[in-house]
């Protein structure tokens, strides 16, 4: 009874990690499998490791590209709307303000629009900016869906933090702002790391928008190129695989060196405990 | 060092709560004043308001010979200990320190200088590179004592510093503050809800309820004359006995009559003014057992209490179920046992007499 008990939920977590991990295992594999064997009855183990999807990627479709299109867009998406969104989260969080719960629902509406309903204005709102097929042309509508999670996310951890921190601050000689980039921040840093992998990942991976707002593969995105890699008698699975692991590989690293941020409570200590 | 002044103080929160109606004050230089009362009256509204963390909805608040009501905290220059203590817990204790000054952009040989007299003052030298988490909670209440001295602000502001300490630590810090208070000669807001805290610390006391100063004077002034009911039943323990009494002319003497109760008063300007009846309030060290024929009133012992150097009784009044309950601290020599019936006199002296209506004191 006892043996059984403690196994269970060493199974249920076994089972939950191979049902995540096993899709990407086999896109490892898969993409490491030479072309002509990926049809075959699926091995299990690699029979035979080779590197030409790889090599075809980088040499003959140029990935690098939508790679670098990627993180410039991810990237600078995630920096504004984590330094965007702090402040705004910590305004809603703390100042007193009229209508704040109207704001905050306000901004949570903003989310649930079905992103291909605005697909259509959007393109046109952009290409009166002439912003169709630029940075900022994918960025700013990135930024109306994933600020309002980042506000949201942000003032549930805000609001948690100890009011008499910044009371505390302030009193010792510290402007609000002060207070918050010298103490709000540094404690919030697990918050903060959580909304900017959450945003980061949300623009890494949108398909949508990439596609439509873009033209010509100098600007595609990582998503859009995969997508766009089909020709018109073959799908090269292969490549596409390949593909599929060299976009997943930094989110992971990503989530993964924010592993400890996140899981660490930095408030020990700072009140009564 | 600066005063601390209110003037006609209100304060409103959004959702309608009252915490301060009309408070004036002046805090003198160098003085320790402590605000006490339950919670909920204000004390600590007033604290803030002081601080410059709330804004009052009228009324001015002056530091020195500056008007600061509007002034944010930052610009106040005052040092506040918040009962949580509120310690930077991504900061070593020696960053916890400095923060006030570097804010103040003081040189770093200055901020040396100070912390490490701070460090030595409250014996936290062995700590300094240690963060709040690392730390005892009496440590923790040095560094927030420790954060507020090395700015030597204007005045001092304590909102309830000493309650999450255990009760040896409590005492032991309080004695300190006091040591610390002297030594420094700064003025200091103290806020408690303790009044054990407040009679032991304060120059003077400011007992709050319902958003109001009940009674502003020095501790025995507050514990031997309450300005009102609800002081004096808030200063001292056990809390002091009351019985609403008719004043009645006995034997051509005026006497509080309440059941079986008579006690003759030295007649005053108060007995007109206290109409037809009054409040009589009596502390339980004020009674003393007697013979029944001597007595003010007789009473059946209810419960017995040692307390070690005295004995706390609880009293039945009468016999009947509605009987009034006293309490009544005696020397463990009276040997009183449950259900004696003993005579209780009251010390003349020390009668507290207000009036039914507004429950002001009348004698």
């Amino acid at each position: 009874m006892s043996g059984w008990r403690k196994w269970l939920p060493v199974g249920v977590v076994g089972l939950l990690v191979l049902a995540t991990a096993f899709p990407f295992y086999w896109a490892v594999v898969s993409s490491l499998t030479p072309e002509a064997r990926l049809f075959e009855a699926p091995p299990l183990l690699p029979v035979e490791l080779v590197f030409d999807h790889y090599r075809a990627l980088f040499d003959e479709r140029n990935f690098w590209i939508p790679i670098r299109n990627s993180l410039i867009v991810a990237g600078t998406t995630t920096a504004l709307c984590v330094s965007v969104g702090a402040l705004c989260a910590y305004a809603l969080a703390r100042l007193d303000f009229r209508f704040k719960g109207l704001i905050l629902g306000f901004i949570l509406a903003v989310t649930m629009f079905p992103q291909i309903s605005i697909v259509s204005p959007l393109y046109l709102l952009l290409r009166e900016l002439r912003l169709v097929n630029t940075y900022p042309g994918l960025i700013l509508p990135y930024l109306t869906f994933a600020m309002p999670l980042t506000v949201w996310l942000l003032v549930g951890f805000f609001r948690q933090l100890p009011r008499e921190l910044e009371e505390a601050a302030m009193v010792d000689g510290a402007s609000r702002l002060t207070a918050f980039r010298e103490i709000i921040i540094p404690l919030a840093l697990p918050g903060l790391a959580t909304t900017a992998i959450l945003t980061f990942v949300y623009s890494w991976n949108e398909f949508l928008f990439a596609l439509s707002f873009t033209l010509g593969p100098e600007r595609h995105t990582v998503p859009v190129a995969i997508a766009l890699f089909r020709g018109q008698y073959q799908v090269p699975w292969g490549q596409i695989l390949a593909a599929a692991v060299v976009a997943t590989a930094p989110v992971a690293a990503l989530v993964l060196a924010f592993q400890r941020r996140i899981v660490q409570g930095l408030t020990a200590g700072a009140v009564k405990g | 060092m600066a005063s601390v002044r209110l003037e006609d103080v209100h304060k409103t929160y959004p959702n309608g709560h009252v915490a301060a109606r009309g408070l004036t004050l002046a805090i003198e230089e160098g003085e320790l004043l402590v605000f006490v009362g339950p919670s909920g009256c204000g004390k600590s509204t007033a604290l803030r308001m002081i601080a410059g963390l709330e804004t009052p909805t009228s009324g001015r608040v002056w530091i020195g010979d500056r008007d600061v009501t509007q002034l944010p905290p930052q610009e106040r220059d005052i040092a506040m200990v918040f009962q949580s203590y509120a310690l930077y817990p991504h900061r070593t204790v020696r960053e916890n320190l400095a923060f006030g000054l570097r804010m103040r952009g003081s040189s770093r040989t200055l901020i040396e200088e100070r912390v490490a007299r701070a460090a030595f003052a409250l014996g936290l030298e062995e700590f300094l590179d240690r963060k709040p988490g690392q730390l005892s909670g009496g440590q923790r209440q040095r560094v927030a004592l420790g954060r507020a001295i090395v700015r030597e602000p204007k005045a001092f502001l304590f909102d309830e510093p000493l309650s999450n300490l255990d009760a040896k630590l409590r005492v032991d810090t309080r004695a300190e503050l006091g040591r610390l208070h002297r030594r420094l000669g700064a003025t200091m807001v103290y806020v408690t809800h303790d009044q054990e805290e407040a009679m032991t610390l304060g120059s003077r006391v400011a007992v709050m309820h319902d958003g109001v100063f009940q009674h502003v004077a020095p501790p025995m002034d507050v514990y031997s004359r309450p300005a009102n009911r609800f002081v004096a039943g808030f200063v001292g323990s056990p809390a002091m006995n009351f019985f609403d009494c008719d004043c009645e002319e006995r034997e051509g003497a005026p006497c509080l009559v309440s059941g079986a109760l008579s006690v003759p008063v030295q007649a005053g300007e108060w007995v007109r003014k206290a109409g037809p009846g009054a409040i009589l309030g009596v502390r339980p060290h004020d009674i003393e057992l007697c013979a029944a024929s001597d007595c003010d009133v007789p009473a059946r012992v209810d419960v017995v209490e040692p307390l070690g150097s005295e004995v706390l009784l609880h009293l039945q009044l009468g016999t009947d179920a509605e009987a009034e309950h006293v309490r009544a601290v005696v020397s463990p020599e009276a040997g009183a046992r449950v259900d004696d019936v003993v005579g209780l006199r009251f010390h003349r002296d020390r009668l507290h007499i207000f009036k039914s209506s507004s429950k002001t004191r009348l004698n």
